[in-house]
């Protein structure tokens, strides 16, 4: 598939491009994910911790 | 029909449920806009005629760097409100916003070092755009250092906002460097003045990229003050109500 190979090549572009791209796309997704873990952990410890 | 108390909202309490509810509909529009971005930014716009491909780093690049400067200038109103009227609320937000501006600013400088590396043959200078983004950079992460070694909540939420507020002031030293200085990094691309210097397809998806960009910072930013009410207020029977409340 030549178009495929194409477009990841970018031109001769296809570090820098994808370079940023992928590092964007970790960044975003790591952040998320820490995110979410910490609503999850704050949860259960103010489940635990608040008086009743 | 009684109207809205948006004030009641200021409180921990019940600015959290409200929280809750928004974020899905942050994130699924950040996630659907950045799929239309993308398509529109990586398929659709045509090769440039002076940079080749190289060009279509601008899509996260532009977003990145707005949103690094925009989160602060969002930090430095909840710091001026937090020291004016000393609500918990304002001194949550600058905490919840902090760890996003930080990886957008650090996003902005590291998709411009890719791009700068073709356009100009360096990865990285020392001119002022570059300069003041990173000194961005360390205000953020100064911010989060100083938050981590003050134990107590509130008192570090005083000193994080008058270290936020003496900050604001590299704000306009990043956006006007370009025009002040002489420097690597062009000037600006698109301004309120004068018409846009890119064809109309390339400033639709990077317009795209951009309110994906606000969106995401939006739901993830909402997400984290949840975590963080939690945290502060994980002793009092109410977040405890909350936790368990989906």
């Amino acid at each position: 598939m030549t178009s495929l190979t194409d477009f990841l090549a970018m031109g001769g572009y296809g570090f820098y491009v994808w370079g940023a791209y992928l590092v964007t796309a970790a960044a975003v997704v790591l952040e998320v994910v820490t995110v979410r873990s910490r609503l999850r952990n704050a949860r259960r410890v103010a489940e635990d911790s608040s008086e009743p | 029909m009684s109207p809205i108390n948006w004030f009641r909202f200021a409180s921990p309490a019940s600015f959290f449920p409200l929280a809750g509810k928004l974020v899905p509909w942050f994130a699924v529009a950040a996630a659907l806009l950045a799929a239309v971005g993308l398509y529109l930014g990586l398929i659709v716009a045509p090769t440039d005629a002076q940079q080749g491909e190289s060009y279509r780093i601008i899509f996260i690049h532009v977003p990145a760097a707005w949103m690094s400067m925009f989160i602060y200038v969002v930090m430095a109103f909840w710091s001026a409100v937090a020291l004016a009227l000393n609500t918990r609320l304002a001194g949550m937000m600058v905490q919840a916003l902090a760890p996003t501006g930080a990886l957008l600013t650090f996003v902005a400088l590291w998709t411009g070092s890719l791009w700068g590396r073709p356009a100009w043959g360096t990865y990285w200078a020392w001119d002022a755009r570059m300069t003041s983004e990173l000194i961005l950079l360390f205000l953020y992460l100064g911010y989060l250092a100083l938050r981590s070694a003050i134990a107590d909540s509130r008192r570090a939420d005083r000193a994080g906002a008058v270290l936020v507020l003496v900050g604001v002031i590299n704000i306009p030293i990043i956006y006007f460097s370009v025009r002040w200085w002489n420097t690597l990094h062009q000037g600006a691309t698109v301004s309120l003045t004068a018409a846009p210097k890119m064809a109309a397809i390339m400033l639709t998806a990077m317009a795209i990229m951009a309110i994906a960009a606000w969106f995401y910072a939006i739901a993830v930013t909402l997400l984290r003050v949840q975590a963080i009410i939690l945290e502060r207020e994980k002793h009092t029977a109410w977040a405890g109500e909350l936790a368990e409340a989906r």
